[in-house]
């Protein structure tokens, strides 16, 4: 892996201007995503996760009141967030794309999948449409879909969930992107398919060299897909590191919780692990660190002062005071 | 799949033909009066001749040449004022769904307005205006349909708007403009179709109700509307009068919902199987 970053994310603030308050959705997030490298951004449900992703892409629900209001999203060293809507569009199709988690609605129903993948070729070459065609083959050879020229006349509802994923990836690739952000793509399929969807990303994505932020909850997936990966809490990233260091080595105590409450196969049935308590409310944030409230080390210091960005190891990062006083 | 609704479309295409080819079809002129041949019963009853097949009205003229002349002005009306009420309440129906927040509050309340407006009441205020005639007619019929088919349409955008395809085409670069017109449109046209023949008998029970109160096309050129409120008087002796225009609405009515629902059908991609 090379230190080439292609997606560098840099102090990101995405607030929700709500009539009862500001909730801070993503509040301080930073991280790089290199070239041909795979970063997982896990964390529960709510945390910010794909925020941070529709923030990039600057994709945010308009009537949601959602702003970013600071930080920098740098595409090969350009600013995505000062670009005009018309150069974001262009980037959005080209540059960066996205599969998001349902297969089932992420195609339009009443459109052939042909047309579909067309409509996003032709948009890249503007050529013609029996070059179209050729390409709209050959993207769904890519994905493993067998007999291609026959799926192309068919519709969305004649395919399963696992092949109208394929499609979705078919699509979203069919640009050649730099960045794919793709949005918890398997929680939606079935164990089977996941596991065969996973691994055709992974090829894919070796094979292109392309850099994939991977959204997911699933540590397992993380340890299958992720070359790094980013542990987020409450708005913001607490750990930072290879995955392979971060499964050996957690060091926030969040991420520690996290990984201990994984059923593991190796021990005998016992009660899983949970984490006492509730994410704080992204409205009411604590003064200090975001975890204090639930953590079993938690200090005064750590409840009133947020903690400094501490290195652990080779690229591993962690935003603890136990770390900053060893 | 269902079967093509034959009987259907072959009455649609009878009266689509009669309204076309009026002047030669006719047997008789629709507006010469003939005094002495008033109230004559259709052929078949006791009294009744082959020169006028389906019978004449209170002014002796050939009802069967009315209602083919009649054809022309109702189709005429439903088209036109399906066109324009139905386009305008698609294209606000899909703007105020998609663009929602200020533009869809400002557009569903003035649908609201249009609703409390009395539809009657505007068409003949229109009619003394502007004069009686097919435009006052078409306009005031379209005024009527506009708001009820934008609050329809908005309502599916608003559950289309949040699919994750759409989401996509944002991600894969569309433009709003392109999204509501390659994505979202198609998507509705399927309810637009239905909506569409189903106020087909609106428009054409409206056309009645105007031509009766003088805001529609005025006599004495022949429309199905018009023919039965003529007859009503008479409703007692002379039933053909008023009953034979209005088995004519019925039919066209029945038709053209069967065929819309056929559309509806063969339109969806989910029923269309190999």
């Amino acid at each position: 892996m090379t230190a080439d970053p292609v997606l560098e994310v840099r102090d990101l603030h995405t607030h929700f201007f709500l009539r009862r308050g500001v909730v801070k959705a993503v509040d301080g997030v930073s991280f790089t995503l290199h070239r041909g490298e795979v970063l997982g951004l896990v964390g529960e449900s709510g945390c910010g996760k794909s925020i941070t992703a529709l923030s990039v892409m600057r994709l945010l629900p308009r009537s949601g009141g959602a702003r970013t209001v600071q930080g920098q999203v740098l595409l090969n060293g350009e600013d995505l967030l000062t670009k005009t809507p018309r150069e974001m569009r262009d980037i959005r199709g080209g540059r960066i794309s996205m599969i998001l988690q349902d297969p089932q609605t992420s195609l339009n129903p009443v459109f052939s999948i042909g047309d579909q993948l067309r409509e996003a070729i032709m948009r890249r070459t503007r050529g013609r449409r029996i070059d179209a065609m050729r390409e709209a083959v050959d993207a769904l050879r890519r994905v493993d879909i067998a007999a291609p020229e026959q799926r192309l006349g068919q519709f969305p509802h004649q395919m399963s969930g696992g092949m109208k994923q394929r499609v979705v990836g078919a699509i979203a690739m069919s640009r050649h992107p730099e960045v794919l952000i793709a949005d918890e793509p398997t929680t939606a399929l079935d164990v089977t398919i996941q596991l065969q969807y996973l691994k055709l990303l992974k090829r894919l994505q070796q094979e292109t060299q392309l850099a994939i932020l991977f959204i997911t909850h699933d540590f397992g997936v993380v340890a299958r897909m992720c070359d790094r990966v980013a542990v987020m809490y409450a708005g913001r990233i607490v750990e930072c590191g290879p995955v392979d260091q971060v499964f050996d080595n957690p060091s926030h105590p969040y991420t520690q919780a996290l990984i201990a409450s994984v059923p593991k196969m190796t021990e005998t049935a016992q009660r899983l692990y949970t984490i006492e308590g509730q994410p704080p409310s992204l409205m009411d944030l604590p003064a200090g660190c975001r975890f204090a409230p639930r953590c079993p080390y938690a200090d005064p210091r750590c409840r009133n002062v947020y903690p400094d960005t501490c290195t652990v190891g080779p690229r591993h990062t962690a935003d603890c005071w136990r770390l900053a006083a060893a | 799949m269902r079967r093509v609704p034959w009987i259907p479309a072959c009455i649609i295409a009878t009266m689509v033909f009669m309204a076309v080819f009026a002047p030669l079809l006719a047997p008789w002129s629709p507006i010469d009066q003939t005094l002495r041949d008033r109230l004559l019963p259709p052929a078949w009853l006791d009294g009744g001749s082959l020169h006028h097949i389906l019978g004449t009205d209170a002014f002796g003229r050939d009802i069967l040449s009315r209602l083919i002349y009649g054809a022309r002005v109702s189709l005429i009306v439903a088209a036109l004022a399906l066109t324009a009420g139905g386009g305008v309440g698609l294209t606000i129906g899909i703007v105020a769904g998609y663009i929602g927040g200020a533009v869809d509050n400002l557009l569903m309340r003035l649908v609201d307005a249009a609703f409390t407006f009395p539809a009657i009441l505007f068409a003949l205020l229109l009619a003394v205006t502007m004069g009686q005639g097919l435009t006052t007619l078409v306009i005031a019929i379209s005024l009527l349909l506009w708001a009820s088919f934008a609050r329809i349409i908005r309502g599916e955008v608003l559950a289309l708007r949040h699919r994750d395809f759409v989401a996509l085409a944002r991600v894969r670069g569309c433009s709003s403009l392109r999204i509501m017109l390659t994505h979202i449109l198609p998507n509705v046209l399927n309810t637009f179709m239905v909506l569409v023949t189903l106020n087909i008998g609106v428009v054409i029970i409206a056309e009645a109700s105007l031509s009766f109160l003088g805001a529609g096309i005025p006599p004495p050129t022949p429309t199905w509307g018009l023919m039965i409120s003529e007859g009503r008087g008479r409703i007692a002796d002379a039933w053909w009068v008023s009953l034979i225009p209005g088995i004519a609405i019925t039919l066209l009515v029945l038709s053209v919902n069967q065929f819309g629902d056929w559309l509806r059908d063969r339109l969806d991609p989910r029923l269309r199987q190999l």
